[in-house]
């Protein structure tokens, strides 16, 4: 869906290269020979940048197994070897949103508390507003203080709809509200937004099953894609958000939320390895044209900048 | 595979406390096990790596050798050691000699800081001070109005000035309509920004020479990872802060980071978010969260909450009847009042070790709880006692009664089965508690 957007990726993403080979590269550069202290070092890189312990080692056995195998002695083979696996465990090919099979495209976006949810939706809205497309945002967040009136002005700088109920009101309701607009106004996209939940919380992940319910008796194949916002800064705790979400409603796709700061986001590599969520859109910014399509090939030589 | 830090440590500590005598090998092997699991909990690379050196010097040095249960010298030290990292007793933040006291709230994009900010002045009204806002995030979309909101909610004036493109003006014209008012407490929100924004850091710090915050806190995501250390230290750098709150502490996240912050900027964490409601604030408590970590649970704490709280006859009289297991619905209201005289149910479930992890079936949550209640008024004092009787007309009988659901009604009459079992473990592992609190505290101080 935002393939014009690839070029700004790259350049957003070099922002925070410090060099040309970065981190990995200077890493590798002081070692004559491949021995337990590169691995050690790689070790340090990997989980430094969240990528978890198990994940972590995970990697470590495959390179080392790509080692083993092809006899590579030279250590400077290992950063592309290493590139290479973490590229495959994050998985090759598209993510693009596939908006023209159906409409409305119903997108519901769910996620703790304070990753980027209503940021996300309002940059997702402008960039397909720019395609022309008719996006119709829901305003499910209810509880939160002033959630609806942020969500109203991302809808202006969008130039998207919005339907709104009072504060307090039931979300599912609202959401049912969007749908049946959508389906009314002949509109392309929905997007609902959510109130920012703890996956601990089972009264508040129950509303969300009922959300996603609700919206499917209005129209049965909704929603066509729930994404999970994970804040970058996230560390270990994302999978169990990832874990319990999924398991309330399915996630489609994760949206990987500040990555213009130096937090790697690495966690989402042990996610796509434990749950097999790719992670599809991410967010560079604060601005309604930080958000990108996620490439593997980028997000890896991103981490090791 | 992701348990809890406590969970894991807590494994780890029962083997090498299993062992009798402790070779320097199996203290390496332990630790090994310990610095993975500190890993797991978010714990900075570095700071995991010097943590376990540190134990590591003391374990294989003479004194363990020397000690009749090396075993148990390790877990004592390793409890010691976190105690210090996370800094000894709670303290306080401070006041200015000269009202009013100026807190300043800083830290990364939703991080959770407004909360905070009403949190804050809830709080400190409560200790009998006159708090008063100041609304200095003028980027993010309606974060202005969201402090209002939650002003208006608690009854506390909010300042903002609408249309002003400049934050430190706002804090300036705030301070000092907080003086003209005569407020001795004055809470300013910040914009949420990156430790690398330079304009965004400027700015925060022109703030701080403009204003002169008696205390400036810095608000740190209790699941935020590795990338604590340099947020933290960026911040840190920068603005000198003076102590740190950890906000929704109430998740599963196990919170290494609060020893990562701790150990690169050495200011201690004051002040942990519970919830998104405005009570949902507590005092750290260094030695809690220590022994959290280490798996022994906040006992003390919860024996203190206990002690003071609840009717000890009457918690007698119910522990005898768990124990028996004559426990009826009827008491479990009266102990579901009771227990909620306590707080919120699942921050006070946090406290006991293991816990967390058994009631992870059963949803226990506030709204729930009064759902709960109002099934069980619904029921006659015969049912009550005697939950098997009813049966398909007395459930569509109590649901209607109760505004609830014949679903809803089963899952409680299941659950009720289920928390009985429960109830009978929870006994005897406060009983355990008791005792282990007991020995740490005798072995500690
Ligand atoms: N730097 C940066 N900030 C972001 C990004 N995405 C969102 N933010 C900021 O993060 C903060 C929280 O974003 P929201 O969109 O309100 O998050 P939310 O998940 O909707 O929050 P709740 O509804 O309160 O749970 C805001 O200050 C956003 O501007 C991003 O990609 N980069
Ligand atoms: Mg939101």
């Amino acid at each position: 869906m935002f393939k014009k957007a690839f070029e700004k990726l790259k350049a957003g993403l070099s922002k925070t290269r410090k060099n040309f080979l970065g981190k990995l590269g200077d890493l590798i550069r002081g070692h004559t020979t491949i021995d337990d202290d590169l691995m050690e070092e790689i070790e340090e890189l990997l989980i430094s940048a969240d990528v978890g312990v198990h994940a972590t080692m995970t990697i470590i056995d495959r390179l080392q197994n790509r080692i083993k195998i092809d006899k590579i002695k030279d250590p400077s083979l290992v950063e592309g070897l290493l590139k290479a696996e973490i590229a495959a465990l994050m998985g090759e090919g598209s993510y693009e949103l596939d908006l023209s099979a159906v409409k409305p495209y119903v997108i519901m976006v769910v996620g703790v508390n304070g990753v980027g949810k209503t940021t996300t939706i309002g940059k997702i809205a402008a960039r397909l507003k720019q395609e022309g497309k008719h996006v119709i945002l829901a305003a499910g967040d209810t509880f939160r203080a002033a959630a609806i009136d942020q969500l109203e002005i991302w809808a202006d700088r969008a130039g998207a709809q919005i339907v709104r109920s009072q504060p307090e009101a039931d979300p599912a309701a609202v959401a049912f509200d969007a749908v049946d607009a959508a389906l009314a106004r002949n509109a392309d996209v929905v997007l609902i937004d959510t109130a920012g939940r703890l996956h601990t919380k089972v009264n508040l992940m129950k509303e969300l099953e009922k959300i996603k319910r609700v919206v499917q008796k209005r129209l049965p194949a909704a929603p066509h894609e729930i994404l999970l916002v994970l804040d970058a800064t996230t560390g270990q705790n994302a999978i169990q958000q990832a874990k319990l979400f999924n398991q309330v409603v399915d996630i489609s796709g994760l949206v990987l939320t500040k990555l213009d700061g130096t937090a790697k986001g690495g966690i989402v590599i042990a996610i796509k390895d434990e749950l097999n969520i790719p992670v599809k859109l991410i967010g560079v910014g604060e601005q309604v044209e930080d958000i990108q399509d996620f490439d593997p090939h980028d997000f890896v030589e991103a981490l090791f900048a | 595979m992701f348990e809890d830090l406590s969970n894991k440590l807590e494994s780890v500590f029962k083997q090498l406390r299993g062992q009798g005598k402790l070779t320097e090998k199996n203290i390496k092997d332990g630790l090994r096990d310990v610095r993975r699991a500190l890993l797991e909990s978010d714990v900075n690379y570095k700071v995991a790596k010097d943590f376990i050196k540190r134990v590591e010097e003391r374990a294989v040095g003479e004194e363990v050798l020397r000690s009749l249960k090396p075993g148990e010298y390790v877990v004592r030290y390793v409890h010691e050691e976190l105690i210090n990292l996370l800094g000894g007793k709670f303290q306080d933040i401070q006041v200015a000699p000269q009202p009013p006291t100026i807190v300043m709230v800083c830290g990364l994009q939703g991080s959770g800081k407004t909360t905070l900010c009403g949190k804050f002045a809830r709080y400190f009204r409560k200790k009998g001070k006159h708090p008063f806002l100041i609304a200095g995030d003028i980027y993010r979309p309606a974060a202005i109005h969201q402090l209002q909101v939650i002003g208006k909610q608690l009854d506390i004036p909010v300042f903002s000035i609408e249309g002003e493109k400049d934050a430190v003006t706002i804090c300036r014209k705030g301070l000092a309509e907080a003086k003209r008012l005569g407020h001795d407490f004055v809470i300013i929100d910040t914009a949420g920004r990156l430790q690398i924004d330079e304009a965004m850091m400027a700015e925060v710090e022109r703030i701080k020479h403009e204003i002169q915050p008696t205390e400036i806190v810095f608000v740190a995501d209790a699941m935020i990872g590795q990338e604590a250390v340099n947020v933290a230290k960026a911040f840190h750098d920068r603005l000198a802060f003076d102590s740190v709150a950890l906000t929704k502490m109430d998740g599963d996240a196990r919170g290494g980071a609060a020893l990562s912050i701790r150990a690169v900027t050495g200011k201690p964490i004051k002040y942990i978010g519970v919830g998104e409601k405005m009570d949902a604030l507590e005092p750290f408590n260094p030695e809690g969260m220590a022994s959290r970590i280490l798996g022994m649970g906040d006992v003390l704490a919860l024996i203190d909450k206990v002690q003071s709280e609840v009717d000890l006859e009457k918690a007698k009289k119910m522990e005898e009847k768990i124990l028996k297991q004559t426990f009826t619905l009827e008491d479990f209201l009266e102990q579901l009042q009771e227990i909620r005289k306590l707080g919120p149910l699942d921050q006070l479930l946090k406290m006991v070790p293991g816990a967390d992890k058994m009631m992870k079936g059963a949803s226990m949550d506030e709204r729930e709880l009064s759902r709960v209640e109002a099934i069980i008024r619904s029921m006659t004092p015969q049912e009550r006692r005697h939950p098997r009787i009813i049966k398909g007309s007395r459930r569509k009988r109590i649901a209607k009664g109760s505004g609830t659901t014949v679903r809803e009604v089963n899952r409680l009459l299941e659950d009720f089965r289920q928390m009985q079992k429960m109830m009978k473990k929870m006994g005897a592992m406060q009983r355990k508690g008791k005792a282990l609190g007991k020995m740490m505290n005798m072995k500690i101080r």
